[in-house]
């Protein structure tokens, strides 16, 4: 996808770290397109989403073309945890232990309707997590139940985008004050 | 065996159970005391012959709880559901049938988790997910001010 044809979504280039020198820019711009071009993600996968991710993966749609590339079976190797299904209370802290354990700079995507809020589960269920964003810190929300593998590819692609705007000057830090 | 025959047969077994009308298959309810003595000769009759518990579960009717069991004969492809009421919310207990068929030691666990249903003479109930503390969630009047969110 063509960078001028991301119209529909400006607001990450508020994201965009600016300044710096010449040499800095120019290996932040090295950096970054290494980096966005080969996002690594965790084998982690708790429901129908996962078939769906799965299927984006698979021969068909096949995202290693656009640079997320093979899974990890270990968080020590992956960049970013694409959270695919629903998320129960018990699952939370193994969850948060696998985040904690990935090696910066990491990223997380919520894909599903489960992962994004709760979705099927918000009313009237005891046991689920509404929304993965109280347990760890969310890049990117894939709506749908479950996404289609297309729109995960475009939820890569923004996380891709969202990485071509980081500085070396302004690492990115994730405190716990970004959960809600 | 045909679905008249077999409640014909079941009649003439257990002449005290009741056997609801109009049910997609065979059903049998029986009182908690007599659970365990019917269950032990639905397997071993040799016209019968149940022996695959296909599901062992519970449902909360507020005024009671019942017990619910899916029965399957490999032998004669004959299913029966045989169910039991308890009437007691505060202590319900019923035997176990974990002795008659094996798979269902998880099943009445689970069930012991989610309802708080005891089966007497289990070899070791306990809780499958829930912690030890927590309330038994699957029964109507559960109420979790914090993680429930009403609608």
């Amino acid at each position: 996808m063509k960078y001028e044809d991301f119209g529909d979504n400006d607001s990450l280039e508020i994201l965009k770290k600016s300044g710096g020198n010449i040499l800095l820019t120019s290996i932040d711009n090295l950096l970054n397109w290494g980096r966005s071009n080969s996002v690594w993600p965790l084998t982690f996968a708790t429901s129908c989403c996962g078939i769906e991710m799965m299927a984006a993966g698979a021969a068909r749609h096949d995202f290693a073309r656009f640079g997320i590339e093979v899974y990890r079976a270990t968080p020590r190797q992956a960049d970013v945890i694409v959270v695919a299904g629903t998320i129960v209370h018990k699952m939370a802290p193994i969850l948060k232990r696998l985040y904690d354990e990935m090696a910066d700079p990491k990223y997380v995507i919520a894909m599903g309707a489960c992962a994004v809020s709760g979705g099927p589960f918000y009313y009237n269920s005891y046991s689920v997590v509404r929304g993965v964003d109280h347990v760890i810190p969310v890049d990117v929300y894939i709506p749908g139940c479950p996404p289609r593998p297309e729109a995960l590819l475009y939820g890569v692609m923004q996380l891709q985008r969202k990485i071509k705007g980081e500085s070396l000057s302004d690492p990115r830090k994730v405190t716990n004050e970004d959960l809600l | 065996m045909y679905k008249q025959e077999l409640t014909d047969l079941l009649k003439e077994l257990f002449p005290e159970a009741e056997f609801p009308e109009n049910t997609q298959l065979t059903e049998m309810v029986v009182t908690s005391e007599k659970l365990h003595y019917a269950a032990h000769l639905l397997k071993n009759n040799k016209n019968l012959a149940f022996n695959y518990l296909i599901s062992l579960t519970a449902v909360d009717f507020k005024e009671n709880m019942t017990v619910v069991y899916h029965l399957e004969s490999t032998d004669y492809h004959h299913t029966m559901v045989l169910k039991t009421v308890l009437t007691n919310r505060e202590h319900p207990a019923i035997d176990t049938v974990s002795d008659i068929w094996p798979t269902a030691d998880p099943h009445e666990c689970e069930v012991f988790d989610l309802f708080g249903i005891r089966f007497n003479n289990h070899p070791m109930l306990r809780r499958l997910f829930l912690n030890d503390d927590y309330g038994f969630p699957l029964r109507k009047d559960f109420r979790d001010e914090i993680n429930i969110i009403e609608r």
